[in-house]
């Protein structure tokens, strides 16, 4: 164990990145239920890293574990070298910003912004420079004396980012950072705020529960379930290779094929997949042993639909066309298979066109098939 | 209710009816204050005289200060406990006999009062007999009496403020850098104010009120407002006591009336504060281009 975590330290060494915050074995226990179960992460400095999940995943407990509201059953958690497992919340060099904004009503924003500053006893002009430098920073100088209430949802959540950094903290916490937001404000503000946190250069996890913004904000990800953190990766490491049908399922939209190894060969593996009602071939080996059970999981985007027959082979299905949801730029084909399957296939918009084919319509027949390097195979 | 925003003819009698079977008896007490004859249903002409005598009268005058006194030291002390008790039921973790805990403070509130008087009476005088204080019925016992019946009231105001407050506000506080103690009176205490105040007022107003308990409590030459207006009515009804019910009116209507007035004034300039704030963050908003993505090859 010992000399696991010694050659995972010298691996992120080489890579010039070493880790700043260590979350080790941390266990949350509610009574009898699992809040948080045996996880362990590791995150390097000036990273944005995104905590993913569904709600009651875990992934709330964990946050307020390292903001200090809540102490881990067991385990540690470590940052710049300093164990702050069981440190107070006000002694901790974290600061947090909430889902709900959490801004004191009956402060100015300006008071806000300053509270946790006059908590560290710094000199008043000091406060005061730092108050408008974080004003300045999330352009809300001009709004300085006014109460929270006379702030527009999106004001509030930039009066909020501006107090959590007024202290600079080691590590930024945000709890949902844009889940108060309507839509349309949500996607102008996710890269606003990624700009602000790369501004500072501060080291940052946000939970979210909201795929999109994950993705689009944090340089890592880690995919939570039932309190186990179940992959850890960059964006397209998640979506392009995820290592279970959890994380295949939650990120993006995926078709899963279950099925028993059949061929297992140095450059390819074939899968007898009855819903298919043929095979699934993958241009690799997985060296697992014949007949264990697998999952491929192939993208609707990888999937092609063709309105004449396909020379048989692995990887094709004959279906009927059941749905058709015309998205603009692209339609999704719910197409059913014989087995009852329904696989979703992305067709761009311009498919039909450029083939000079006639577009398939409810209940026509079609043929779904892929390339042998599209699926990805997972055991658990 | 809704039909048009008129009220038909039977809910106009029905609200006629109501408002004078609460009013006309108010208002012919006004009237009969400022009536010249010593009979009180018999008009006798305009006159003052019965305030004259009022101002006169050393024993109501001296009811009223005792009223007062007791009020405010028991509504004081009142929103102190209260308080505390509040936080308790509602910020604290779940312990063995919570339940038990919050039933008990608040059992002062549905416990017939002559009970509350009564045990409180034998408690005194137990007391008394065992360590000799307290020495005499009077100041002192009225109010821790009305203490315990205004603590009740003030604990569940304070709660139900607290139990709607955002518990995060605290968090975040904590998350700043402030202590606990620290966060209760720069955090929770500004914003739980207002239940604190309406709670104060509310015990101002329960204690001046107070017969039962107070009779119990009460010992010779500490007499309160309500025994002395209760005793008086036995002994048949006097114009002098019309004045100091008019004069309790007239104040406590001011205040109801100024209460009101600064209450709408902040809360309408609070709304015109909110909608502006919208209005302001709304040009803001960029049409998201979903079109951008494009339609390539529809002709």
């Amino acid at each position: 164990m010992k000399d696991a975590v010694a050659s995972a330290q010298g691996a992120a060494k080489e890579a010039g990145q070493q880790a700043y915050l260590k979350i080790a074995g941390v266990v949350k226990k509610f009574g009898d239920h699992t809040a948080v179960d045996h996880v362990d992460l590791e995150i390097h400095q000036h990273e944005i890293f995104a905590l993913l999940g569904s709600s009651g995943c875990g992934k709330s407990t964990l946050l307020r574990m390292l903001a200090g509201m809540e102490t881990p059953t067991a385990g540690k958690i470590l940052l710049d070298g300093q164990d702050i497992t069981r440190l107070a919340p006000y002694n901790r060099p974290i600061n947090m910003m909430f889902q709900s904004y959490a801004l004191f009503p009956h402060m100015s924003v300006e008071q806000n912004i300053a509270f946790g500053l006059k908590q560290d006893g710094l000199p008043k002009d000091e406060i005061s420079a730092r108050v408008s430098e974080m004003l300045e920073l999330v352009q809300m100088k001009k709004y300085a004396t006014r109460k929270p209430y006379q702030l527009s949802g999106g004001q509030q959540q930039r009066v909020a980012l501006a107090r959590s950094l007024a202290k600079r903290p080691k590590l930024l916490l945000l709890d949902e950072p844009l889940g108060a937001l309507d839509k349309k404000l949500r996607q102008q503000t996710q890269l606003e705020l990624v700009n602000t946190l790369e501004k500072v250069g501060v080291t940052c996890i946000m939970v979210t529960h909201d795929q999109e913004e994950a993705m689009t904000m944090a340089t890592r990800i880690g995919i939570m379930s039932e309190g186990q953190l179940l992959q850890v990766g960059t964006p397209s490491q998640i979506y392009d290779y995820p290592n279970c049908r959890f994380t295949a399922e939650f990120i993006g939209e995926t078709n899963l094929f279950g099925g028993a190894v059949a061929v297992d060969e140095a450059d390819r593996v074939e899968i007898e997949a009855p819903e298919l009602g043929g095979r699934i071939r993958i241009g690799h080996g997985i060296t697992g042993p014949k007949g264990m059970e697998v999952w491929a999981s192939v993208r609707p985007e990888d999937i092609r639909v063709d309105i004449r027959p396909v020379e048989p082979g692995p990887n094709r299905a004959r279906g009927k066309v059941r749905e058709i949801a015309y998205l603009g730029s692209y339609s999704v084909y719910h197409v059913q298979l014989a087995s009852g399957k329904v696989v979703k296939a992305m067709v761009p918009a311009n498919r039909w066109y450029e083939a000079g084919e006639a577009e398939p319509t409810w209940n026509d027949e079609v043929w779904v098939s892929w390339r042998d390097d599209m699926p990805v195979v997972l055991t658990a | 209710m809704h039909n048009g925003g008129k009220l038909s003819p039977f809910l106009k009698g029905a609200l006629v009816v109501g408002f004078l079977f609460l009013y006309v008896p108010i208002l012919s007490l006004i009237v009969y204050s400022f009536n010249a004859s010593k009979l009180v249903t018999v008009w006798g002409g305009f006159s003052l005289r019965w305030y004259a005598s009022l101002f006169e009268n050393e024993q109501i005058l001296s009811a009223v200060w005792l009223s007062i006194r007791i009020a405010f030291a028991a509504a004081a002390a009142a929103v102190v406990l209260g308080t505390v008790a509040g936080l308790v039921m509602a910020r604290f973790k779940r312990f063995p006999g919570s339940t038990l805990f919050a039933g008990m403070i608040t059992a002062p509130m549905v416990m017939p009062e002559v009970i509350t008087g009564l045990s409180m009476l034998l408690l005194f005088i137990s007391l008394q007999q065992l360590i000799g204080v307290p020495t005499e019925r009077g100041f002192f016992t009225i109010w821790v009496g009305h203490t315990t019946l205004c603590m009740a009231y003030v604990a569940v105001v304070v709660r139900s403020r607290l139990v709607e407050m955002d518990k995060n506000l605290e968090d975040a506080a904590m998350d700043l850098g402030a202590r606990p103690l620290k966060i209760f009176f720069v955090i929770t205490l500004p914003l739980i104010a207002p239940a604190i105040a309406s709670g104060f007022l509310l015990s101002v107003t329960l204690s001046l009120d107070d017969l039962v308990t107070t009779a119990f409590l009460s010992g010779p030459g500490s007499t309160t407002l309500p025994q002395v207006i209760f005793s008086k009515v036995r002994l048949g009804l006097n114009p002098e006591i019309n004045a100091l019910a008019t004069i309790t009116v007239l104040v406590v209507g001011t205040f109801v009336v100024l209460a009101n007035y600064f209450m709408l004034n902040a809360q309408r300039k609070r709304d015109r504060a909110i909608a502006e704030a919208m209005r302001a963050d709304a040009p803001k908003l960029p049409d998201v281009p979903l079109e951008s993505l494009g339609r390539p090859g529809r002709a």
